[in-house]
């Protein structure tokens, strides 16, 4: 333990004071990592423990909350994707039937007017046709009547003569219309 | 260890290699008494690391916050390989828990002790004072073999020393080897397997140290000089492998701690 003067110590024996300060500091050393270390390292881990547990509780719970309100969300959007795409069928349908009901019964417009128009036309030239014959037949057989200075009583006569000329009449009106043309 | 060079040493202003005794200053309380008899430099360093331990682990501990700052990060790492490296996988999930602290304490008090020795101007390892090492070695020591006695009763000593499934006729020749291996060898092992270490880091330093300063101060050549300045250079990776060793040393320790643990409480099951 003690070195005698001018020999070298004995690297393998101890002092005994230091034995005595290692058992005593490796002691205090000891209490203060059992009542104060360890415990506040151990509480650490547990609180965070804790914490991260019940984190992924709460995240699990949110998570799970969010999924039924997206499957909510998205069967509502369906339904008036549905319902949508139901009432623009719906309307085109109708609009359809609306739009071919018109067409017939503006067709069946027309048609009428048309026939209706084509009557009248031929009835008003009969009627003038006739009138004209008539009129013309009359202003004829006076003027010739005049100019002959007999009157041309005889009817029958004098229609025959009225009947060639607007024959005649005709007959020259077709030929300038079809040179014309 | 007497002079690497007797025939220099012999001679005037040859080199005189640093001893064994110069690791051992004269003690502070009382003033420059004898070593060995007072309050010395190394039990400063004991002192000094319990301070440090205490103050650092505490301090980082002080919030216990769930997000941890950087040095609670740090603390915790710490704690948790002393915890879980250290005690879990050698104690195992069932008996780890009470023991924690205890090697938690061994790890670090060990630790901290090598690595004074790696700080400038304090650059003395606690556990290179052989003292030191055989009391922390005989507190590990008594620990197990209550550890055994407490679990096991005095049933331990047999569990411990004669080993199952062996011819009864080898038992005489086992036995003996058991007894002495366990009982004795260990605890000088584990004691002196860290003294030896640090002591030679320790003569290390000193050596690279007096030889640079014996080469710059005292030689006249230059090309002396320049020799003494390769020396500083050459310390410099022998300063990391120091480094290394410290804490190479504190795990070693701490892990046969546990180990020696483990086996006192699973006594029965080999």
């Amino acid at each position: 333990m003690l070195r005698a003067a001018g020999e070298d110590a004995n690297p393998l024996v101890p002092a005994f004071w230091e034995i005595i300060a290692a058992l005593l500091g490796f002691a205090v050393l000891f209490f203060v990592v059992v009542k104060f270390i360890a415990p506040a390292f151990e509480k650490a881990y547990q609180d965070r423990r804790q914490a991260i547990e019940g984190g992924l509780e709460e995240a699990e719970k949110a998570r799970s909350e969010a999924e039924a309100m997206k499957a909510e969300y998205e069967k509502n959007l369906a339904e008036s994707r549905a319902e949508a795409s139901r009432v623009r069928e719906e309307a085109r349908a109708e609009g359809a039937q609306i739009v071919a009901e018109h067409k017939e019964k503006a067709a069946a417009e027309a048609a009428r007017i048309t026939e209706q128009a084509q009557h009248q036309i031929a009835a008003e030239r009969q009627q003038a046709a006739a009138s004209l014959r008539h009129d013309v037949g009359s202003l004829a057989t006076d003027l010739a009547g005049r100019i002959v200075g007999e009157a041309l009583e005889d009817d029958a006569r004098s229609q025959r003569v009225v009947d060639r000329f607007l024959a005649d009449l005709d007959a020259e009106q077709a030929n300038t219309s079809g040179a014309a043309h | 260890m007497h002079s690497l060079v007797p025939v220099a040493a012999a001679e005037e202003g040859g080199f005189q290699p640093p001893t064994i005794s110069e690791t051992h200053l004269p003690d502070i309380l009382p003033w420059m008494a004898e070593w060995g008899t007072g309050f010395g430099k190394q039990m400063l360093m004991v002192v000094l690391s319990i301070i440090v331990i205490s103050w650092f682990f505490t301090f980082a501990i002080r919030r216990g916050a769930l997000v941890p700052s950087r040095v609670q990060y740090f603390g915790e790492s710490c704690y948790a390989f002393a915890r879980n490296t250290l005690g879990r996988e050698i104690l195992g999930e069932k008996h780890f828990k009470p023991w924690v602290p205890f090697i938690f304490t061994v790890f670090f008090f060990v630790l901290v002790n090598n690595l004074v020795g790696a700080v400038p101007l304090l650059q003395l390892p606690s556990f290179s004072h052989v003292g030191a090492a055989y009391a922390m070695a005989g507190i590990v020591w008594f620990t197990w073999v209550g550890v055994g006695i407490r679990l096991h009763g005095l049933r331990y000593f047999k569990l411990a020393t004669v080993p199952s499934g062996v011819p009864g006729w080898l038992l005489p020749l086992l036995v003996p080897i058991e007894i002495l291996s366990n009982f004795v060898i260990r605890p000088i092992t584990h004691s002196l397997r860290l003294m030896a270490v640090m002591l030679a880091g320790h003569i290390i330093v000193m050596l690279a140290g007096s030889g640079a300063e014996f080469l710059i101060v005292q030689q006249d050549s230059l090309g002396m000089n320049a020799t003494g300045v390769l020396v500083l250079f050459g310390f410099v990776p022998l300063y990391f492998l120091e480094l290394i060793m410290m804490v190479l040393q504190a795990f070693v320790f701490a892990l046969l701690t546990a180990i020696y643990i483990q086996g006192a409480i699973e006594a029965d099951a080999h």
